[in-house]
């Protein structure tokens, strides 16, 4: 998996599946229940946020449902990596699923919005271009690591079985 | 150096004489559930796009329960793709319309002790109650599960939550967990809590159930409850005989736990939690004369039986009050037949409660019920996160269902105490 690059969004504790994922939204098409990711704290979140963006978030990130659209509107709106003091299971494992990596990052308040940084999720790594400064994380677990650099459980399982259509 | 019950499920499902927190297996899944919300609608196009079926026909559950009865053409495509989907696979066990998955499996008999299960669902750990291992995935995990049959998992250590002591009137399992979701926090992420003590002994399964449901509002891997004579009637009840061996499914006297609390239940008052989060609760006192707008009897945590005969209790010979909408969702259509049967359907009705279908419904937004900009609602559901009902202007509060009763015929939160003999 490359290096992520992008600006810093910043979010607050405990952004849930519900602020995520609008369960008002959830019988809708992938694509549209992305455009209402987080509006209800930043509407202007999914109209702005460019590909490598990264989310700098508080502790417990994701908490909630087990609905996969709050990871994998991350994905569509093509965010770089989620940065939080801590994750939510369900929303911990889908995201790593769908490729979107997740470090646990105690610094998070270090960030501001807007921060230019750079992220090494394999290596652990996170610089922040505006401040010069640089961390050391935890990477991404070892033994999910083959699946995060075939860029998810889709790819991984098709290179796995060895059949279906090409990633 | 002992185990707990948690460890043991999850070393023999692994295949391993003994597992350690922190290790990571992979496990053999005795059972899985999947809904229309994350089921056969994430699953199957990602099967098709693997060239692959389902692992195994009759260990894979088929619910439909979160977009039931459709209400849109969006919503009746969903419910089509999961009918679908149990025609192509010959899907054995198929509950369309039946009732909320976690409810129907334990109605049904499906969960025993020692159980290593996983469902599309956060409130998967509802099925702890039976002293299995039952947890939460997404869809994206769920078509691991659903081909292959295993899921890796990170073993967790577990929390013991001990409860002595007898309850006042009027509190209830409900009240311990929202209770907890503050005293524990909501950030108990990768750990599974092990509820016992003399007052869970004493519970019924369901209001052992509101225990494990709401590990998932603690953060829980699991919730889970050692199994005892009460668990086997239960399941003996849902007309299936337990595994001779189900009570062998304990934590050692010597296992060890991350932590261990224990709580007087003696003390506890009835808990409301405010918005937007469960873990903001406190005694009802403190919310007392809060005007709502809609009260809501509903969801895998707080419609089964048991729930609607508290609410009948706080309602018998009231009325609703003027303003208020009083709205119950049973949770299977077993819970509305037997309420229907034993005189609580009258009861409700008589005092003004407009009846819906058995589902997921307003819980989460998805059917009938839900919120506009500024209104204020009390619920029996598990989670009041900002948006959960509706519009994102709207407030929920929880309770149980005495507390939500009784706000319904007050007008405003108030103390289901003052409602009962
Ligand atoms: S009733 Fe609510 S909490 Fe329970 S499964 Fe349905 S949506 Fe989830």
């Amino acid at each position: 998996m490359s290096i992520v690059s992008g600006k810093a969004w910043r979010f607050g504790d405990e952004i849930n599946s519900d602020l995520l994922a609008p369960g008002l939204y959830l019988k809708s098409a992938n694509e549209i229940m992305a455009q209402h990711c987080l509006e209800s704290v930043d509407p202007t979140f999914a109209k702005s946020v460019q590909p490598g963006d990264v989310i700098v978030a508080g502790h417990n990130f994701g908490v909630g449902s087990a609905r996969e659209q709050a990871a994998l509107s991350l994905q569509l709106l093509k965010v770089g990596a989620v940065l939080a003091e801590s994750f939510a299971r369900i929303f911990y494992r889908n995201a790593l699923n769908f490729g979107v990596p997740c470090l646990f990052f105690p610094q998070y308040n270090e960030i501001s919005a807007g921060d230019k940084l750079e992220v090494d999720p394999v290596a652990g790594t996170i610089k922040n271009l505006t401040t010069g400064k640089g961390y050391t994380v935890d990477p991404i677990p070892a033994h999910l690591m083959e699946m995060i650099t075939d860029g998810g459980l889709m790819p991984h399982l098709k290179k796995k079985l060895g059949k279906g259509r090409a990633a | 150096m002992g185990q707990t019950l948690v460890e043991k499920i999850i070393a023999r499902a692994a295949s391993k004489p003994t597992v350690r927190p922190g290790e990571i297996v992979t496990c053999k899944v005795d059972l899985a559930m999947i809904l229309d919300s994350g089921g056969p609608r994430k699953v199957w196009p990602r099967m098709k796009e693997l060239g692959v079926g389902v692992w195994d026909r009759e260990k894979l559950i088929v619910v439909t329960d979160h977009f039931v009865p459709a209400v849109d053409a969006e919503t009746a495509q969903i419910l089509k793709i999961s009918r679908d989907f149990v025609r192509e696979f010959d899907i054995k066990h198929f509950y369309d319309m039946k009732g909320i998955g976690h409810i129907i499996l334990a109605e049904n008999g499906h969960l025993q002790p020692g159980m290593f299960t996983c469902g599309g669902d956060s409130h998967s750990t509802m099925g702890g109650a039976y002293g299995c291992y039952m947890s939460g995935f997404g869809g994206i995990e769920m078509t691991g599960v659903c081909i292959t049959g295993e899921i890796w998992t990170r073993v967790p250590e577990t929390i013991r939550v001990d409860w002595s002591g007898k309850f006042n009137q009027a509190v209830v399992a409900k009240d311990i967990m929202l209770h907890l979701c503050r005293a524990l926090g909501m950030d108990n992420a990768f750990k599974a809590i092990e509820f016992g003590g003399e007052t869970v002994r004493n519970m019924s399964m369901s209001e052992r159930g509101v225990l494990c449901n709401m590990a998932a509002e603690l953060g829980g891997e699991a919730g889970v409850i050692e199994p005892d004579d009460i668990t086997l009637a239960a399941i003996r009840a849902a007309g299936k005989e337990p595994a001779p061996d189900a009570l062998k499914w304990r934590s050692d006297d010597d296992a060890v736990y991350a932590a261990k609390h224990a709580f007087d239940a003696s003390t506890l008052q009835p808990q409301v939690a405010a918005p937007h989060a469960p873990s903001n609760s406190g005694p009802v006192d403190d919310y007392k004369g809060k005007k709502i707008d809609q009260a809501y009897i509903g969801a895998c945590v707080g419609a089964k039986l048991s729930d609607l005969h508290m609410a009948a209790e706080v309602l018998r010979g009231r009325k609703v009050a003027n303003h208020v909408r009083l709205l119950v969702a049973p949770a299977t259509q077993k819970v509305y037949a037997d309420a229907a049967a034993d005189g609580t359907l009258g009861i409700l009705t008589d005092a003004g409660a407009t009846m819906l279908a058995s589902g997921c419904g307003a819980c989460a937004a998805l059917g009938a019920g839900v919120l506009s900009d500024g209104e204020v609602c009390i619920s029996t559901t598990n989670r009041n996160f900002q948006g959960r009902m509706g519009s994102n202007k709207a407030s929920v509060y929880l309770g149980s269902p005495y507390t939500v009763a009784a706000a319904a015929a007050a007008g405003t939160i108030a103390d289901p105490r003052e409602f009962l003999p």
